[in-house]
């Protein structure tokens, strides 16, 4: 890499942290938004680009990547019990981390199962 | 609260999210697929970690516990799951999968609102109203994707008849819930959060428009509708994603609901269905369940194993379309035995791939890549269309109604206009059946009594391991 390229990025991950602000500053949830937005565009893409034959491995992966709402339910279960409310969020959140962990551990290691069975001929 | 100005946090939850797209990206090819899914997981470990490090001050050893007893039991059945479950069941295995997702997608969301301050939301009573907004709708659409996937699980799975079952004024029904569920969700965001029974009314009420919505629509028709459960268990995600402003979640949530939909289109299109009557869901019921077409006496050549064994031995190539009965009678394996025998008598074998073949996307791929068969001999309706007319054997087992080539010509035909594999081109179709039932469409399939086919009335499993025997 070279050393300017280098440089402009590592300036730009330093400048990032003002940005961020500064766009949460205006509002954070358009912010989001464009996150948003730009991530539908990806997928679009991304998943069309996807071979028909491996449209179940895909439904079993996204399963398994959608599961990251347990990032929510962690943060439901670490509420405080003496806030208002914090017990409850804890009780929904553990089971929220139950829920999420079948499927993170169950859709990865059925998609991996089912990748390692697609051979070229000849493998 | 240190956790919630974080910069170094956000960083690491984008890469996540691109880790996620890497995922996905990778399913452009088997080849790199593997290391696709590898990107899948260190994704989710970066979104868990950096969780678990800008949480840590509040996890006590009770959240811990609570923590570890649920990953230990929730990816303790994943784990087990995942490894013992049949490929044929994979349809009920994704279906349940998006409940799940939906089922965490509600409970998220009650705690957010049960708990504003741990999420950085508001207080109780007085939430920032854009946060409720998400959260509601977060928990709706999980409602709706819990029960709605229950029931195409259940059809699935077999436990509920996979007949449509018609409720009356069934549109007007859900419109009203639909209705009913906005209601809620205004008076909730009036009330800054503080009337939760407006969050739990919305909730049940998308609880039972999943149930209305999917219990209308035909075991055959699942593949849209497993695919359309897959976009909204993504939208949910997205919409909690707002909630606690997380990039991993949002980014997820995109690409998930955008999978879902483009598989739900693709899947459409293989059916001739318009998107919209899909999306209002109630379809598959109407013309089928009218059309349960009668016996038809007319001749048909009935053949043997040992006739279909001649045939396919002599011939130079040889296609093979395979439906979903291949996997109700678990043939794949058989059949690729057959092949592996054809191959060494020199024939060139291939196998044509239907879009909605069997009961989700890319199921056949599926089964056929467990029987070790190379994805390079599998090929899809558009690449091999063309290709019948050199052949000298189209071998269809398990199919029906994607063969049938009134939709090609009759115009009064409910499957007119789907695509469909033009296997009367070869010079014979050989044709395994159970019996001279019509498909699931309820239509007579004009091929059977066709003077180039001859039908092979068994059961397709056993119907396979006799040619293998006759070889």
């Amino acid at each position: 890499m070279s050393k300017a390229l280098l440089t402009t990025l590592l300036a730009s991950t330093l400048a990032l942290p003002a940005f961020a602000a500064e766009a949460s500053a205006t509002s954070p949830t358009v912010f989001l938004a464009a996150i948003f937005a730009m991530a539908c565009f990806v997928g679009y893409y991304v998943v069309w680009s996807v071979t028909p034959a491996l449209h179940t491995p895909l439904m079993a992966v996204t399963n398994a990547i959608s599961s990251v709402i347990i990032v929510g339910a962690i943060v439901a279960a670490a509420a405080s019990g003496a806030l208002s409310g914090g017990w409850i969020a804890k009780g929904l959140g553990g089971i929220a981390v139950a829920l999420a962990s079948v499927n993170i551990f169950g859709g990865f290691l059925v998609t991996q199962r089912m990748l390692a069975m697609y051979k070229k001929k000849g493998d | 609260m240190e956790q919630f100005t974080s910069t170094w946090a956000p960083l690491l939850y984008l890469v996540a999210g691109i880790l996620f797209i890497l995922a996905l990206r990778g399913l452009s090819s088997p080849a790199t697929s593997r290391k696709g899914n590898r990107n899948g997981m260190i994704g989710m470990a970066i979104a868990v970690g950096t969780t678990l490090v800008l949480f840590w001050q509040s996890l006590d050893p009770v959240t811990w516990g609570i923590l570890a007893a649920g990953v230990f039991v929730g990816g303790g059945i994943g784990a087990v799951t995942a490894r013992k479950i049949p490929m044929t069941d994979m349809p009920q295995l994704v279906a349940a999968f998006h409940s799940l997702v939906g089922l965490a997608a509600v409970l998220v969301a009650a705690a957010a609102l049960y708990a504003p301050a741990s999420f950085d939301i508001g207080t109780v009573g007085s939430l920032n109203t854009a946060s409720l907004i998400e959260l509601a709708l977060g928990s709706a659409i999980g409602a709706l994707t819990f029960t709605g996937s229950i029931i195409a699980f259940a059809k699935l799975n077999g436990n509920m008849s996979g007949a449509p079952i018609m409720l009356p004024a069934r549109h007007l029904l859900n419109i009203a819930i639909a209705g009913g569920i906005i209601a809620m969700l205004v008076v909730l965001v009036m009330s800054g959060g503080s009337a939760t029974w407006a969050f739990w009314g919305l909730t049940v009420l998308a609880l039972v428009l999943g149930v209305t919505l999917i219990i209308p629509i035909g075991g055959a028709d699942m593949p849209v509708v497993v695919s359309m459960l897959n976009s909204y268990s993504g939208w949910a995600a997205a919409a909690l994603g707002f909630t606690l402003g997380n990039f991993a979640l949002i980014i997820t949530g995109a690409l998930v609901g955008s999978s879902g939909a483009i598989l739900s289109y693709i899947m459409c299109k293989g059916m001739n269905r318009s998107f919209i009557s899909v999306i209002l869901g109630g379809f598959g019921g109407d013309d089928a369940a009218a059309a349960a077409g009668g016996q038809d006496d007319r001749p048909f050549k009935r053949g043997s194993a040992e006739d279909a064994a001649f045939i396919m031995k002599n011939a130079s190539k040889v296609i093979i379309v395979p439906g979903y009965g291949m996997a109700v009678a678990q043939a794949q394996h058989a059949l690729k035995e057959m092949c592996d025998k054809l191959k060494e008598e020199g024939v060139d074998v291939k196998y044509a791939i239907h879009p909605v073949a069997g009961r989700m996307p890319g199921h056949m791929n599926v089964l056929l890549a467990e029987a070790q068969v190379p994805y390079d001999e599998v090929f899809e309706l558009e690449d091999i269309n063309s290709d019948f007319r050199n052949s000298e054997v189209a071998f269809v087992i398990g199919a029906n109604d994607v063969t049938n080539p009134s939709a090609k010509t009759d115009k009064t035909s409910p499957i007119y206009g789907m695509p469909v594999l033009d296997v009367e081109n070869a010079g014979t179709v050989l044709f395994i059946k159970r019996s001279m039932g019509s498909g699931y469409a309820g239509i007579q399939n004009e091929l059977f009594f066709r003077d180039n086919t001859m039908m092979l009335l068994a059961d397709a499993k056993k119907m396979v391991e006799d040619i293998v025997k006759a070889l």
